[in-house]
């Protein structure tokens, strides 16, 4: 269901946008957010996973491609929905109260992730865990939340509240 | 897929009626996007109270014209 309507999204997006005018700017930016948020984790798993592989977690240096990770799925979020107004324009930018609802009920039902990733680090750091899994369990539950809660308003705006 | 709400509206048809009004200009005039105003007419979103009244008044009629719902007394 969820890549039928990423699928869907993506077509709206990028091909129907300027005839249907079915997305708004509100949506958009949900699209581009879900999309660098997952991006940048891909990419760091991919070189906390390389990296994994050749030495035991307590010496994996991971802080650096932690904060830049992080920091570019903040940048690219700005920039990457720049570009995607400036390719398809917005009627307006002003978010509505239909807005204002799927970001509260998006939020909402998202922050299970953000709970559960807290409860997890704390439970580690009680049983004295290495600060790598503790760091990295706090950061998928970030990653989660804001995933999860991206594709909840997602199915909100396309299926309805 | 069934619809998130039971409730069914006549904004199209009112529209039409109105001079073909586009769903940009009556977005514009209750001050919500034309994405919402879609979202109404396909029974995909409810709108608040207070924006339905908003649209019964740009139609200037009563609400019961512009929103219905199933086991509604005629």
């Amino acid at each position: 269901m969820v890549s039928r309507t990423f699928y869907i999204g993506c077509v709206k997006i990028l091909l129907h946008d300027r005839n249907e005018g079915a997305v708004s700017y509100e949506e958009k930016g949900t699209w581009v957010y879900l999309v660098t948020s997952a991006g940048a984790y891909f990419v760091y798993l991919a070189i906390i996973l390389g990296r994994l592989a050749s030495a035991p977690a307590a010496q994996v240096p991971y802080v650096a491609v932690l904060v830049w990770t992080a920091g570019a799925s903040i940048v690219a979020s700005i920039v990457g929905q720049v570009l995607v107004e400036t390719a398809r324009p917005s009627d307006s930018r002003r978010a509505d109260v239909r807005d204002r609802e799927i970001y509260r009920f998006g939020e909402y039902a998202s922050r299970w992730f953000l709970v559960a990733g807290a409860a997890a680090a704390l439970v580690m750091a009680m049983a004295k865990a290495d600060y790598f899994w503790i760091a990295n369990v706090i950061y998928l539950g970030f990653v989660l939340w804001a995933v999860g809660g991206s594709v909840l308003k997602l199915v909100a705006y396309r299926r309805g509240l | 897929m069934s619809k998130p709400t039971r409730i069914t509206n006549s904004i199209r048809a009112l529209r039409f009626a109105r001079g073909e009004m586009t769903q940009a200009g009556l977005a514009q005039r209750i001050g919500v996007t034309r994405q919402t105003i879609i979202a109404i007419e396909q029974g995909r979103y409810s709108p608040s109270l207070e924006v339905a009244f908003q649209i019964a008044q740009v139609f200037k009629v009563p609400l019961d014209e512009v929103f219905q719902y199933p086991g509604d007394a005629p």
